[in-house]
Parts: C-alpha cells; structure tokens; sequence
C-alpha cells in the first residue's frame, strides 16, 4: 500500500460531513437493494410463518432448538466485539481504536437488535414475549428467576440500553461538529442530537469522565451477556451442552466472531466511502493480530470441550461427541475446524494482515465457521439425547434460510441508514492522533 | 426459630418444589416391562382421551408426531440370539424436572399433587422445555391442527385443544384425577386406591401399567415399588422420576 499523506483538521471534517451529505446513486442502489432483500426474505416469511406455525422451519422432536436460535446466537456474538473492544482498547488507551471504534459500536447495536428479533423469529408465541419482561400485570404473576433464559432477556435489555449510551455519548461532539456545518432539516436533528453541545473545557471534562465510567461499565456488561446466553445451553442436563466451559467459550467465540466482523464492515467501509487515510494498514495489522490470539484461544477452548466430553467417560457423552466428529454434520464440523482454527492461523505472516483482501477472506471465512459452530452446537447435541429411540436429524428449510438471508439484509440497511446520520469515524478523536495545525507550518 | 432458620426453610421449600410433605397426594406409576407386550394401546387410548391431534404422514415423517406415550423398541443382543425389548415412554413427572427450572414465564411447574403440569395459555413456545427434558417426552404444536368432521365431535370436552406454538405432555390425564378428587371432596373421603385412572393404565389389556398415590403406603402403587425389578429410567441425572420401571428380565 503506498503510503497516504496525513489529513488535516480541516480535512478530516470534509471528508466526514461529505459521507453525510453527499449521496450518490449507489449508496441509493444498495439501501434500495438491502431493504427490498430483508422485507420479501425476511419480514414476508416471517408473517407467513406467524399466520402457520413455526413448523415451517425444519425443526422437530428431538432438534427442538434449530438455525433460529443460531441465528441468535450469532448476531449476539456478532455485536460482541464492538462495544467491548472499543471501551477496552479505550481504557487502556490504544491510538489506533479512534477512527474505527463509531462504526464497531453502530454494528453492535444492530447486531443486538437482530438478534432480539430473531428471538421473536425463534419463539412459537412471539406475541407473548412480553410475559417473559417483570411488569405488573393482573395475572400477578412474575417471570420465572431461575430460568437462563429470564436472565438472557436482562443481560441482553442491559448490553442494548449500555452500548446505545455509549455510542451516543461519545458522538455528541461530532454531532455538534456537523450542526455547524449543514442546513436545512439536518440541521435541526443535529441541534437536537448534539444536546446543546458548545465544547467549553467543562463540557469534555464531563463527557471523558462519562465516557471513561461508560467504558468501565460495559466490559463486565459485554462479558456477562454472552456467558448468559451460553448457560441457556450449560444449564440443561443435555450431553454436548451440559459443560461448565461454555461461558468463556462463548465469550472467547463472539469476539472472535464479531472482531472478524469489524474487519468485514471496515474493508467496505473504507472502499465505498473512500476513507483510506483514516482506516490504514496499521489497523488492520492490528486487528489481525487479535485475530490471530483470538483464534488460537477458541481453538484450545475447542479441544478442551472434546476432551472434557471424552474424558467424562460417560456412553451419552461419548455418543454425542462420536456424532459430532464423525457422525451426519460431521463435514460441517471440520469445515468449521478449517475456517476458524486452520486458515487464521496464516495471520501469523505480517503480509496477509497487511493485505486487505485476505484480511477480508479471512475474515469473512472465519464468520461463516462461528456460524455452523452454533448450528453444531445445538443440532449435534439435540439430536443424540439419552434414549436411542428418540435421535433423530435437523435440516434447516428453505424459510429459515431466506430469513437468515434477510436478516443479514436488514443488518446492512440498519447500517446504511445509520452511516448517513451519524459521522461514522470519529472526528474529535481522529484529530487527537493528527499534528496539531500550527506545527505544521 | 430465628429469622434466618426460617429463611433457610423457606428456601429449601423454593429449591425443592416437590411438596409432598405438604399435601396429600403424589401421583405416581409402575410400568411392569415383563408384561408390556408392546401393543399400543396405550398409544391410542391417550390420543382418544387427550385431545391429540394427527399430524399426518408428512409430520410423522419429519418426527413431529404428538404422542404423550410412546413404545420404544429396542433390540437386546445379536441375531440370531436377539430379544426384542418395550419400553412404554412418557413423562416421568420428575421430582426435580429438568424441564421447570428453565421455562422463563412458569408454564411448566410443579403442582400440589406432585405433577408437573403445563399451561398451555402461558406457554410462549421457547421449545427449551423439551430442549431439557432427558425423556423427550414432549411434543410441540408446530402447527394449529384441526380435526375433519365428523372426527371434531369425538374431541374431549374436558381438555383444551392447543393452538400452534405451545408445548403439550402428558399430564397422567389431570382431569380425571380433578374429577376424582371433587366426588371424594364431596363425599368427605380420600380418593380411594383405583379411583382414578389414566386413559393408558385403563386401556393396557396386561395391566403393565399401575396408576396411584405413592404417599399411601397401601396403594398398589406404593406395594409395586418395592419390587427388587424396580428402577427409575436415567436414575443418574437426578430428576427423581414419578414413574417405576419393573425390569424385565
């Protein structure tokens, strides 16, 4: 990569005000294209299936759990590594987090809001979520306390309200910044996003110590949420789920699913709205790097689990662990040992994290892996229970992969619309890493 | 008793929710192996009393059936020394069920007579119930099912017909036992041991399965248990099971 002149502070407001203001034909092109994609694959079968039953996905008796709740689990591993690598890289204060960190935390709120939807997907009475929400209610009745999945629909209303504050706060200076700059109606959503935002001394003092206390507050928030959601599963008495290793597993697999992910959205972000002196090389050498430990991290956790199985000694254990190395989703088991523990292992090479494209190869790659690792995760050990007369074999039907599909297209709307409202690098902070004008002369 | 023995109490009462000191009753089966002969009738019988509905060949094919009882058949030893052994399936009414702790909105919980029940107009549909269940003794309305006329006139009018969406098992047929308790309640009695009957235990022409009180030391129930034969299915999870198996041998 030939190296790009560093921009000034006048240019970095350009450039990002442009990416606001300045909407071409394609930009419409793809919002058009991603929201027609997410109503006719995922909202069409969704009424369709509201009005028939669940049934029209592929699961039965045994796989009672099947690519719905995978999806979930996906999007809510996916929306991991935004917030929390954003206030970690910020409380130990990284330089190279400040131009990617806006568009992390934008993906994991749209991430965390997919995977609420699909919890709605997911359920067969979705009309009754609300009974599972501690409210007052004439039937005097509170939700179940000791149920993983009440705790699930806390830690994930808590990981949404945090992570939608902290991006909110730390963008208020920007919004500011672009209410000086715009007309017309932008420019009153912007007075109203920036809260009266004037940028005297107290005004950053107070919004670094909020910013700081946000950061320190949403890491246990980001680590509970996924060690959550994986005790949906530990907690059953389901051999394959039943392992006292899932809560780090999990957490260790959604950063490493959604650190994947960042470098995904950063490519793209970085050709379509022509960012390249702000998304560098630097960091995506850096993200490969966490890739790199990441993936050798989910690795060990991986044997750890098969050993643990095999070692228990137990003939349900054991069956269960057979079927999954060797049994009917055993391709999709090793294909997912090739693109999540294999292929990142060539990140250790200094020229594939500095090249792009395999950046995003990888990348992508190593999403597709966590995905059929979650589908693994229930459907191997779901269809080999305790009686043997009872095992039976999942395939996912054609609406639950249009509503995969769709749901993948409304994440990418989700995010076009939100590229256009908010600045999507963080101007106040870009310009911290940049010479100060008046040296330059 | 000071303040925190009585919290502890309370609170042993909150992580055992089987009640039985509590109230009288504690329903509870013995299934006699060497005398099922495997013949269903059981089978249908629930699907008669129950309210099941048929789900058809396409939905018994993708293994969607609803069956409260099922017969597991499974073959001992190699050809030509083989045996061909039944195993009557249902839910075992779990003293500690798997299935309770994890229903996020109480659908499925313990009731005073030592039954896990489940109410089919709080039932969300999560399916993690039956994710839980170690028996997959369970079965989910994947769809809303109707019944062809005249089949419709046959329904039991003394159970719900469920809707799509909800989870349904078998509940020893509670409106059965319901009914028995409010004649003896009437007649200022207990329910006498044979009063009340599943439709399973009614129908099986080998009398391999026993329906009772298991807190009545006279009970058939109760004498049955004490059997040598006598086991619980899956012992070593620790749900505690309702039902007694009687190993054939």
């Amino acid at each position: 990569m030939r190296q790009l002149k560093k921009p000034t502070y006048a240019q970095v407001n350009d450039d990002i005000v442009r990416t606001l203001v300045e909407t071409g034909p394609r930009y419409y092109l793809a919002l058009g294209t991603a929201l027609l994609v997410s109503i006719v694959l995922f909202f069409l079968p969704w009424y369709y299936q509201l009005r028939t039953g669940v049934g029209l996905a592929g699961m039965n008796q045994p796989n009672v759990w099947g690519s719905y709740l995978a999806n979930f689990v996906f999007w809510i591993g996916l929306s991991h590594s935004g917030t929390l690598l954003s206030a970690v890289l910020h409380i130990t204060q990284s330089p190279w987090r400040k131009a990617i960190y806006r568009s992390a935390e934008a993906m994991t709120l749209f991430a965390l809001i997919i995977a609420s939807l699909c919890l709605f997907v997911h359920l067969g009475r979705s009309w009754f979520l609300h009974w599972a929400l501690p409210y007052p209610n004439q039937m005097e009745l509170w939700p179940n306390f000791r149920s993983p999945l009440l705790f699930d629909v806390m830690a994930i209303t808590a990981y949404l309200t945090g992570s939608s504050v902290f991006l909110y706060v730390g963008a208020i200076p920007d919004f500011a910044a672009v209410r000086d700059r715009v007309c017309g109606w932008r420019k009153n959503l912007y007075t109203l996003l920036s809260l009266g935002w004037r940028g005297t001394d107290m005004e950053w003092h107070r919004l670094g110590v909020a910013y700081t206390f946000l950061a320190v507050l949403i890491i246990p928030l980001a680590v509970s949420v996924h060690s959550v959601v994986s005790w949906d599963f530990a907690m059953s008495i389901v051999p394959g789920l039943h392992h006292t290793v899932f809560a780090p597993y999990f957490v260790v697999g959604a950063i490493y699913s959604g650190t994947a992910g960042i470098v995904t959205m950063m490519f793209l972000l970085r050709k379509y709205f022509s960012l390249e002196s702000y998304i560098t090389t630097t960091h995506f050498n850096n993200l490969g790097k966490l890739l790199l430990l990441l993936s050798l991290l989910w690795a060990y956790i991986n044997m750890l689990e098969i050993f643990t199985g095999w070692y228990s000694g137990s003939s349900a254990q054991i069956e269960t662990l057979n079927y999954k190395l060797f049994g009917y989703y055993a391709p999709l088991f090793w294909g997912m040992v090739l693109f999540c523990a294999i292929i990142p292992l060539a990140l250790i090479v200094k020229k594939v994290r500095t090249s792009l494209i395999t950046m995003l190869i990888i990348s992508v790659l190593i999403n597709i892996g966590m995905y059929i690792e979650r589908l693994l995760i229930l459907t191997t050990s779901l269809s080999r229970k305790y009686l043997p007369d009872y095992w039976g074999i999942y395939t996912p039907t054609l609406v639950e992969i249009s509503i995969f599909i769709g749901s993948v297209a409304l994440f990418i709307c989700f995010f076009l619309v939100f590229v256009k409202i908010v600045p999507s690098v963080s101007m106040y902070e870009v310009k911290e890493t940049l010479d100060t004008p008046d040296r330059r002369r | 008793m000071s303040d925190s023995d009585s919290i502890k109490e309370k609170w042993k009462k909150y992580r055992n929710p089987g009640y039985q000191d509590k109230f009288d009753y504690s329903w509870g089966m013995v299934i006699d192996l060497d005398r099922c002969t495997g013949c269903e009738a059981c089978v249908t019988a629930c699907q008669a009393e129950n309210n099941l509905p048929i789900v058809g060949e396409e939905g018994f094919r993708s293994g969607r059936e609803i069956k409260w009882i099922r017969i597991e058949r499974y073959w001992d030893g190699e050809y030509p020394d083989i045996k061909l052994r039944f195993i009557p399936m249902l839910c075992q009414h779990c003293d500690n069920a798997p299935c309770e702790p994890v229903c996020p909105v109480y659908a499925t919980y313990h009731n005073q007579d030592g039954l896990n029940v489940q109410v089919y107009n709080r039932c969300i549909g999560t399916r993690s119930c039956a994710a839980y269940c170690p028996y997959d003794a369970r079965s989910f309305n994947w769809f809303s099912f109707t019944w062809d006329k005249p089949l419709d006139e046959q329904l039991n009018p003394d159970v719900t017909v469920r809707e799509k969406g909800v989870m349904e098992k078998c509940t020893f047929c509670i409106q059965r036992i319901r009914q028995a308790k409010d004649t003896a309640k009437d007649q200022n009695r207990r329910v006498r041991d044979g009063e009340v009957q599943p439709a399973c235990v009614q129908s099986c022409p080998t009398q391999a399965l026993v329906f009772g009180d298991r807190n009545d030391p006279d009970s058939a129930v109760s004498k049955l248990a004490q059997n040598p034969r006598g086991y619980q299915v899956l012992k070593e999870l620790n749900t505690n099971p309702s039902i007694i198996y009687l190993k054939n041998l």
